[in-house]
């Protein structure tokens, strides 16, 4: 049984961003960068499934992006992941959701995965198509926003989260493709023997130029601040006074405190 | 300029949010028409066409089928844009339809602005302005972010759509939320612990507030993910939809998902250590510290009232 799972590197998003000197896309200084929080899940479900499986099936982790994206593999490495695939692209951030799946399909088009895993959107573009337009490229079935997984003999079964509680669930013949949302598992930290285990685990890389066959679809013109509409009221200072300040606004603003 | 509007239908109703792609076409000034997937009891209230595909014989969840049934009225149409909710049922549809068509898709769209459209980047910290270079568009719209100005009014005229269409995915049913106690939809106040809380233990301090507030407590759903509240807590859209008096966010960031499901709250009170968390838009207050500290500083001093 062959898996692959798809990471992206993202920056944390309580990080105080800054727009590029072109205008179009964040800067990338001063950032701290973690594994996207979907794609941990993706990650946490395919080593599960491995460790279901007796150990015999072989995972393939890939991820997109310049030379830092290999730290966050080490990680998915770690986790319990076989070997890793980085395409090397230092304009990654620059392609829309299309090219990146298309050198995912194109990557993945003749190696016999039966089942691939990705998060279900990124934490920074948050399109949710990528996973979608790959299972689309390769002809494989695809499950969205799973919340539950299980397999057994060629067929999955899954939970997908709608909305308001409710859930559907869905079965598909292997090959195919889910996308994780989050809380389908509880993703694991790596341990320290694991960690050094990863070390030597292969790490192939590839140019993204291999890899690449097609055109974007779509333009970014800018990236900005949103404007403050909100217009509420900011309040800082010390704890207490703050606490005072909160219980007049209470009074003052709302009939809770009557 | 034209339109196809993919209405979205479920458990036998069609879903409110339907009218959002009808005011984004306005919004376009697009001429408009709706696809949909559902059945003639649950029709939109709609002046104009509706391609109507039975529910009950392609399923309320068959992508696959859908996405045949979707094409074939795309060919007829020939639309600009091809327009759903950016739902689990839209983003689960329209890349598959963006493809088929080799058209650019824009996910989660918030407005538009002269010929481009504009998306949220990194949890809605950032937009982005986005144009597409193909002639058919496919988008997707956030939820909330269009809003038609009247009641929906108008009967549509219904052209049936049909095919031998499959997919590879079996349906295999709905599984209900768990029915709790807890109904957050009925409640005048609501404390809501998210993420900022830190750790499991200091959710209690989330429910003394609520309690010395008169209040019910609530979860985002990173809180929820973690274990550390129950799913009939979640606040969000894919928890629960509030509208109380007062909501106090403590340590919530404001998601997207977070804010689709609050922004009805008459008041908004938000602890936050970050400024510019974008929960802050919605606020009416923004308390700018700690919430391990200024919420039992701010319990201990309502119940010593």
């Amino acid at each position: 049984m062959k898996l692959l799972v798809c990471i992206k590197q993202v920056p944390d998003m309580e990080s105080r961003f800054k727009v590029d000197s072109a205008g179009t896309w964040y800067a990338e200084s001063d950032l701290a960068w973690r594994m996207n929080e979907y794609d941990e899940y993706a990650v946490e479900q395919v080593v599960q499934l491995k460790e279901q499986h007796g150990g015999s099936p072989d995972i393939t982790v890939l991820s997109i992006g310049p030379d830092r994206v290999k730290e966050m593999m080490k990680k998915a490495l770690a986790m319990g992941c076989d070997r890793g695939v980085h395409v090397k692209d230092d304009e990654s951030h620059r392609k829309d959701s299309f090219e990146i799946a298309s050198i995912i399909a194109e990557f993945a088009k003749d190696k016999g995965f039966d089942v691939i895993f990705t998060g279900m959107q990124s934490q920074d573009r948050g399109s949710a198509q990528v996973g979608v337009l790959v299972a689309e490229m390769l002809g494989l079935p695809a499950v969205t926003t799973v919340v539950d997984f299980s397999f057994d003999e060629g067929a999955i079964t899954a939970k997908r989260e709608l909305e308001g509680g409710l859930k559907a669930i869905v079965k598909a013949r292997t090959p195919a493709l889910v996308t994780c949302q989050l809380g389908l598992n509880t993703p694991r930290y790596p341990t320290l023997p694991n960690i050094m285990k990863a070390k030597k685990k292969e790490l192939l890389s590839v140019e993204v130029g291999e890899l690449l066959k097609v055109e974007e679809l779509l333009t970014t013109e800018k990236i900005y601040f949103p404007e403050k509409k909100g217009g509420g009221l900011i309040l800082e200072g010390d704890v207490g006074d703050l606490a005072d300040q909160l219980i007049k606004i209470l009074k003052e603003k709302t009939g809770v405190l009557a | 300029m034209k339109a196809l509007l993919v209405g979205e239908y479920r458990e036998g109703k069609l879903l409110d949010s339907t009218y959002e792609l009808v005011a984004f076409a306005r919004e376009l000034g697009a001429e408009a028409s709706m696809f949909l997937v559902g059945s003639e009891q649950s029709l939109p209230r709609y002046d104009g066409t509706v391609y109507l595909a039975d529910a009950a014989k392609h399923g309320e969840f068959n992508p696959g089928a859908h996405k045949q049934l979707l094409l074939e009225v795309i060919e007829k149409e020939k639309p600009d844009y091809v327009v759903l909710s950016h739902s689990s049922y839209g983003w689960d549809l329209a890349p598959r339809v963006a493809l088929a068509l080799k058209a650019a898709q824009v996910s989660e769209v918030v407005g538009v602005a002269g010929g481009s459209l504009v998306v949220p980047v990194c949890n809605a910290k950032l937009r982005r302005q986005v144009k597409p270079k193909t002639a058919t568009t496919v988008v997707t719209l956030q939820a909330g972010a269009f809003g038609l100005p009247d009641e929906p009014a108008g009967t549509p005229v219904v052209e049936k759509v049909d095919a031998d269409a499959a997919g590879g995915l079996e349906f295999a049913g709905y599984e209900a939320a768990e029915k709790t106690t807890v109904d957050l939809t009925k409640a005048d106040i609501i404390v809501t612990a998210g993420r900022g809380i830190g750790k499991p233990e200091n959710l209690e301090m989330i429910a003394q507030l609520a309690q010395a507030l008169g209040g019910e407590y609530g979860a985002s759903r990173p809180v929820v993910d973690a274990g550390w509240a129950d799913h009939n807590r979640q606040v969000g859209s894919t928890g629960q939809t509030v509208s109380p008096k007062l909501y106090v966010a403590c340590g919530v960031s404001g998601a997207i998902q977070h804010l689709a499901g609050m922004k009805k709250s008459e008041f908004v009170i938000a602890i936050n250590t970050d400024k510019d968390a974008p929960i802050g838009e919605v606020a009416d207050v923004l308390a700018v510290a700690d919430v391990k500290q200024l919420v039992p500083a701010l319990t201990e001093k309502l119940k010593a009232r």
